[in-house]
């Protein structure tokens, strides 16, 4: 019992971290259409962000992540009028290539500007240490990323589902051109959509940086995991994505504990299943 | 123009033929991609031989070829090492970060009349798979078999082992178990983890349900040797008591900054560490890191590529410069020197290098800065792992 509620608690902790990062990749490739291989790029330079914040300039955490996911926007906004602006609707391949290329630029220039070390972002004492659970104790700012990710993805479902702004972007999905006719300005849909998408990335990179290491690579690294995270889970569907993490971290927890001589049979066996029996995701929506 | 150009090919002939021979050394390592750090430690160990002795050996001029394999890439490192042989006409091949690189051009080596200093791959079978190839760094049963000593005597009787499920970490595995087992004590679980692994909280609680009192690991230096620290601190091991032992690839100097305070105190046993302090060291350390730039990315295989200058220098000594493999090689057999890492030899019959192992403790200095501090010296060690290897 103490075994099933340990790895419970790793799962639901490794879970939400995946999460928080690939959220944003769900967005930008169901609502937005944009294969986008630059995701982990984005992400990283939020990571980069607030270490600089909080470690160089001495900032807080909290305004470390207020940084990153700024300063990451802010840089993201010019990308997108100058170069994804040109990919909206364009064939996949055309997207990947592009977005693969934006990738090695930003790992050439991380690379240059801030040299191959590892980067980390320095914790408050609030989020450092572990905490007891009484069967077992936990890193506390595990705990913190669980929180983020449920928060995360009750906002993201509100914005979507409730919100006028929400309507908009399901219609221009659905229909851009119709959309467009009816009044709504879809370049600004798709531009907030963007820094939206952004935001998450670089909001996730932070707060996933104690698993997920910063360092130049990182953009490439990690992406093959964010891509199966959004192709389980149905691009653009954010309880798909909540439940494919939940899911494969469970299954991936799990196989490390009882046979991690197994690497990640499991995890990919999981995935060949689930994307056989529902070809769109888990909750991926039909055409 | 064809005048211009005739006349500086002229020229060069000429220059080729009236003074002394310019010996070109080959060498391959990760120059750009995930690795490039290592490469780049590669060339900081080389310039700072260069800057320190300058490019003679007697009259003849030694120019340095780099090749780049960004990552374990064994077709690519032999086609290399045969267009540096070929068309480049290199008396020396070196470098060699991985060994599925090294192995795979050992096999042009005696057509080629090239003998192949090894500067970091650090599997045991290497110097056993052509007799001119020299190494000058480590092995991973040479650097691990002092820890399971130093477990052992800190009154751990059973250990568990968690190491990267590759070559080096199976080493690893191996080394440790056979050395613990040898000085009485018990290991009661063996764990291989993939290569990709960042999430390491299931394997800690493994580790902590197994019962064991210490913990010996193997981890590539690299971004997951953080989140593992960090697993070994939050969930509860530390504060648990098991102990930790590990070889220096998990605290290499360029990764100490990052780890920082959950690294503190952390034991592993190595061939080399930045702080060690000796006056050799201190001449190495202040002209390397000159030579890499950002002295925070100094780390392990400088040093191996610094005494692969050394010898491949006594090499060129001892054939005068003409190109004969089987001849340099026999010349360095043998050879003791002091190396920035301490006292060194080439053992005649391996030709892998004898060397201390120290055992350190991760410590904070007066200015803040992270480092391995040695503790405790291993005299001369040789490879264990040699035995092992099949004939």
């Amino acid at each position: 019992m103490q075994t099933v509620l340990s790895i419970g608690v790793d799962a639901l902790a490794y879970g939400m971290a995946l999460f928080v990062i690939s959220i944003g990749l769900s967005v930008t490739m169901g609502l937005m259409r944009v294969v986008n291989l630059a995701h982990g790029a984005f992400a990283m330079i939020g990571g980069y962000f607030a270490s600089y914040a909080v470690r160089d300039l001495g900032l807080g955490y909290a305004a470390g992540i207020l940084v990153a996911v700024v300063g990451t926007v802010v840089i993201a906004i010019p990308i997108e009028r100058l170069l994804y602006r040109r990919i909206y609707g364009a064939p996949q391949l055309t997207q990947v290539l592009m977005t693969i290329g934006i990738t090695f630029c930003v790992i050439g220039i991380t690379n240059f500007a801030f040299g191959p070390t590892l980067k980390t972002v320095p914790l408050p004492p609030l989020l450092q240490g572990s905490v007891d659970l009484g069967f077992r104790s936990i890193a506390a700012h595990r705990i913190f990323v669980i929180i983020c990710g449920f928060t995360v993805a009750a906002g993201l479902w509100f914005l979507v589902e409730r919100t006028n702004f929400g309507v908009k972007v399901r219609a221009t999905v659905d229909n851009a051109a119709m959309t467009a006719a009816l009044g709504v300005r879809t370049e600004v849909v798709y531009a907030v959509s963007f820094a939206v998408a952004i935001a998450l990335a670089a909001f996730g990179g932070v707060i996933g940086a104690e698993l997920l290491p910063l360092e130049p690579y990182y953009a490439l690294r990690y992406m093959v995991t964010f891509l199966v995270v959004v192709s389980v889970g149905g691009a653009g569907s954010i309880p798909g994505a909540l439940i494919a993490c939940l899911l494969l971290g469970t299954i991936d927890t799990t196989g490390r504990y009882l046979a991690p001589e197994y690497g990640e049979f499991f995890f990919y066996l999981a995935v060949i299943l689930i994307v056989t029996l529902f070809p769109r995701g888990l909750a991926g929506r039909m055409k | 123009m064809k005048k211009l150009l005739a006349a500086a090919i002229a020229f060069a002939a000429l220059s080729g033929a009236a003074y002394a021979d310019t010996i070109k050394v080959g060498v391959i390592g990760p120059f750009s991609g995930p690795f490039a750090l290592q490469g780049k430690n590669f060339k900081a160990g080389i310039d700072a031989w260069l800057a320190l002795n300058g490019n003679k050996v007697g009259s003849d001029e030694i120019q340095i070829v780099y090749r780049d394999v960004p990552q374990a890439d064994p077709a690519r490192s032999k086609a290399l090492a045969q267009e540096l042989v070929v068309r480049e006409g290199v008396q020396y091949l070196a470098g060699f970060y991985f060994t599925p690189d090294a192995m795979a051009a050992t096999a042009l080596l005696q057509q080629a009349n090239v003998p192949m200093v090894v500067m970091n791959a650090a599997t045991s079978a290497i110097v056993a798979s052509s007799p001119l190839v020299v190494r000058t760094s480590f092995t991973t049963w040479q650097t691990t078999t002092p820890i399971a000593t130093v477990a052992k005597e800190q009154g751990v009787t059973k250990a568990i082992t968690l190491v990267s499920d590759y070559g080096p970490g199976i080493d690893a595995e191996n080394a440790f178990k056979t050395a613990f087992e040898k000085e009485g004590g018990k290991v009661v679980e063996t764990i291989r983890m993939p290569l990709s692994t960042n999430d390491f909280a299931p394997l800690m609680q493994r580790v902590k349900d197994s019962g064991a009192q210490g913990l010996f690991t193997f981890l590539p230096s690299g971004p997951p040797t953080l989140a593992f620290v960090k697993a070994y601190n939050d969930n509860g091991l530390k504060a648990g008591g098991i102990k930790f032992y590990g070889t220096g690839d998990l605290t290499q100097e360029s990764d100490l900054p990052a780890l920082g305070e959950a690294a503190l105190g952390l034991q592993t046993t190595y061939h080399y560490a930045v702080s060690h302090d000796s006056p050799e060291n201190k001449t190495f350390v202040a002209a390397a890191e000159k030579a890499i730039g950002n002295p925070a990315e100094l780390s392990f295989p400088s040093v191996s590529a610094f005494d692969g200058m050394y010898v491949i220098c006594k090499m060129i000594e001892a054939t005068g410069g003409k190109q004969d493999a089987k001849k340099a090689v026999d010349a360095v057999k043998g050879l003791s020197w002091t190396s920035p890492r301490g006292p060194v030899s080439i053992d005649p019959d391996s030709r892998h290098i004898t060397e201390n192992i120290y055992l350190r403790e991760v410590a904070k200095d007066a200015s803040g800065k992270y480092y391995n501090k040695e503790v405790r010296t291993f005299e001369k060690q040789g490879d264990p792992g040699l035995a092992f290897v099949k004939k």
